[in-house]
């Protein structure tokens, strides 16, 4: 399982590497109305979480063939997120219901051209998952839950996932440069998982989505942390011997030097 | 100076990280204890998980307990047989301890669990150190009256009676394997050594020789965070070895000055404080348990694995 993501990641990264390297940009076309209405592409591919890593922002930028409205909607990787509620019991604060939620983006930010009820129409914005209010956050279904006890967990979801900055709270900006050049600034915090993420743009004319584009963004890391978090996960019991040992010797040496003193 | 924590999968401030280690280094060298009932609220609190706080706190205490009892060891103050006894009963906590620590996290109530652990336990202990030394203040002249050596009880009565000849003991060595069990639950589930548990426990219920009873507390509490380490590294994947390692050298530099100080310490003046200590972390626990959470929602995301 682990070894099959890795080498996903490993593969998606050469990818992306390939293609931007023969045409400058990273063109992955998921539905197209008209050749070229819409290029695009990240000032970086990767985000590297190396020891100091804090977050990091990364420059989308690209051309549209014309007039028209930009929206962009980057994608972490979905997992199942359970979301407990604290209810008083006795007196005390305690977790008492949950629900859990499917296909979980870890991470979701959008940015838009213009306010995003003027860009389209709702149907058109769920179909592209354009605006947080958009994202099919469905209970999983061996729960049993209905819409309304869902509703207020999620919500909260995505509360708690804007207070640790993984959700976008509102939307960001894509700004025009001229008629047809256009950028936006997408950041991500220290939180941020890792894993293969997505980066959709949509060209919208007159209310409907006439070009997209999908630019895989990769989250990994890199140097004593990849190390560390490598070991642990693959080589478990050394990591676990590897970590009693340092700090059995630390705690000698300082042992040993009290002594003296 | 920011340190991303690649367990914890967060970034942290590393001074901040090394004050703590050394303040809470500083308190246990003062008063001569793990300090592991200071650190887990308190990692708790800047928002490192629970699961990752309490498998990397057995990393860390680690290094303590073996300075620790180093010098007990040169001292010749460490029962070994009954450290064995101890460690046998800590093993087999230790596995219970994970088992039922990765259940109540699958139920979502490992946060409830420890914080009631923490104002029950130590509210116990802290309040009764508390009136102790606070009566020991009060009336110092007075001679110290223990009871008999030799009170028989049920306790007297267990089968696999066992000579400890370091101690000048003869008792059931399901004795002290209890209080191993009891300790190696502590540190698996609450990410503490569990001393200021089982010194009392070692004293009062198996009658050992209060000399005696540090040093071979810190042996089993050396070997039962070292197996605890290894099972939460494995089972759990939640020791961080970098937050570790940054606890570490602001608690080995804390506890030089601490131990300094608490040299000039009175023995009651130090209980009395570490026990005000021990209240106070109780109460903080206690407060937030009652108190009307800002965030009631809380998320866990299933690991990828």
């Amino acid at each position: 399982m682990i070894d099959m993501a890795g080498r996903r990641g490993r593969a998606l990264v050469l990818l992306a590497a390939l293609v931007s390297g023969i045409g400058g940009l990273s063109v992955l076309r998921v539905s197209a109305t008209s050749a070229q209405a819409l290029v695009a592409d990240l000032s970086s591919h990767l985000i590297a979480i190396s020891t100091g890593f804090v977050g990091t922002e990364v420059v989308l930028f690209g051309a549209t063939d014309g007039p028209g409205e930009v929206a962009v909607v980057v994608l972490g990787p979905k997992s199942q997120v359970t979301v407990r509620r604290k209810e008083r019991v006795a007196g005390i604060w305690m977790n008492r219901h949950r629900v859990t939620f499917d296909q979980v983006p870890s991470y979701y930010a959008v940015a838009t051209s213009r306010s995003l009820e003027s860009l389209a129409p709702p149907a058109v914005l769920a179909r592209h998952e354009i605006g947080i209010g958009h994202l099919p956050l469905v209970p999983a279904a061996a729960d049993g839950v209905d819409e309304v006890l869902a509703a207020p967990f999620r919500a909260a979801l995505i509360r708690e996932k804007q207070r640790e900055g993984l959700y976008g709270v509102g939307d960001g900006q894509v700004v025009f440069l001229g008629q047809r050049l256009f950028r936006t600034t997408i950041s991500f915090p220290a939180e941020v998982a890792t894993g293969a993420y997505s980066v959709g743009v949509f060209l919208i004319r007159d209310g409907d989505v006439v070009s997209a584009q999908t630019t895989p963004l990769i989250v990994n890391k890199i140097g004593i942390s990849a190390g560390i978090s490598e070991v642990a996960q693959r080589q478990p019991l050394l990591y676990g011997l590897a970590a009693v040992a340092a700090a059995a010797a630390i705690g000698w040496l300082a042992g040993a030097l009290m002594g003296r003193l | 100076m920011e340190v991303y924590l690649p367990i914890a999968g967060m970034s942290v401030n590393a001074v901040a990280i090394l004050g703590m280690g050394g303040v809470v280094g500083f308190l246990s060298g003062m008063f001569g204890v793990g300090g592991g009932f200071l650190m887990t609220p308190l990692l708790m609190f800047i928002g490192v998980p629970p699961a990752v706080t309490v498998g990397t706190q057995a990393n860390q205490l680690i290094a303590a307990s073996i300075s620790g009892v180093l010098g007990h060891w040169r001292r010749n103050n460490v029962d070994v047989k009954m450290g064995l006894v101890l460690l046998a009963g800590g093993a087999l906590g230790s596995v219970v301890g994970i088992a039922v620590f990765e259940r109540l996290q699958d139920l979502g109530q490992i946060d409830l669990t420890i914080s009631l652990l923490y104002v029950l336990l130590l509210g116990v202990v802290g309040v009764s150190m508390l009136v102790e030394s606070v009566a020991a203040m009060l009336r110092r002249r007075r001679p110290v009256s223990r009871a008999k050596l030799h009170r028989h009880t049920w306790l007297h009565g267990l089968p696999f009676k066992t000579r400890f000849p370091r101690s000048r003991l003869y008792i059931s060595a399901l004795l002290p394997f209890a209080i191993g069990v009891f300790g190696g639950i502590l540190v698996s589930v609450m990410g503490i050594g569990g001393g200021f548990l089982l010194v009392p426990a070692m004293i009062y219920l198996l009658g050992m020789p209060t000399a005696l009873v540090a040093g071979t507390s810190l042996f089993q509490i050396v070997f039962t965070t070292a197996a605890v380490t290894v099972m939460q590294a494995t089972v759990n994947h939640t020791v961080d070895v970098m937050l570790a390692l940054l606890l570490l050298l602001g608690g080995v530099v804390g506890a030089q000055f601490g131990s300094r100080l608490g040299g000039r310490l009175r023995g009651e003046t130090a209980r009395a404080l570490l026990a005000l200590l021990v209240v106070a972390v109780a109460v903080a626990v206690a407060i937030q348990l009652v108190e009307t959470p800002e965030y009631p929602y809380s998320l866990a995301v299933e690991a990828p694995r």
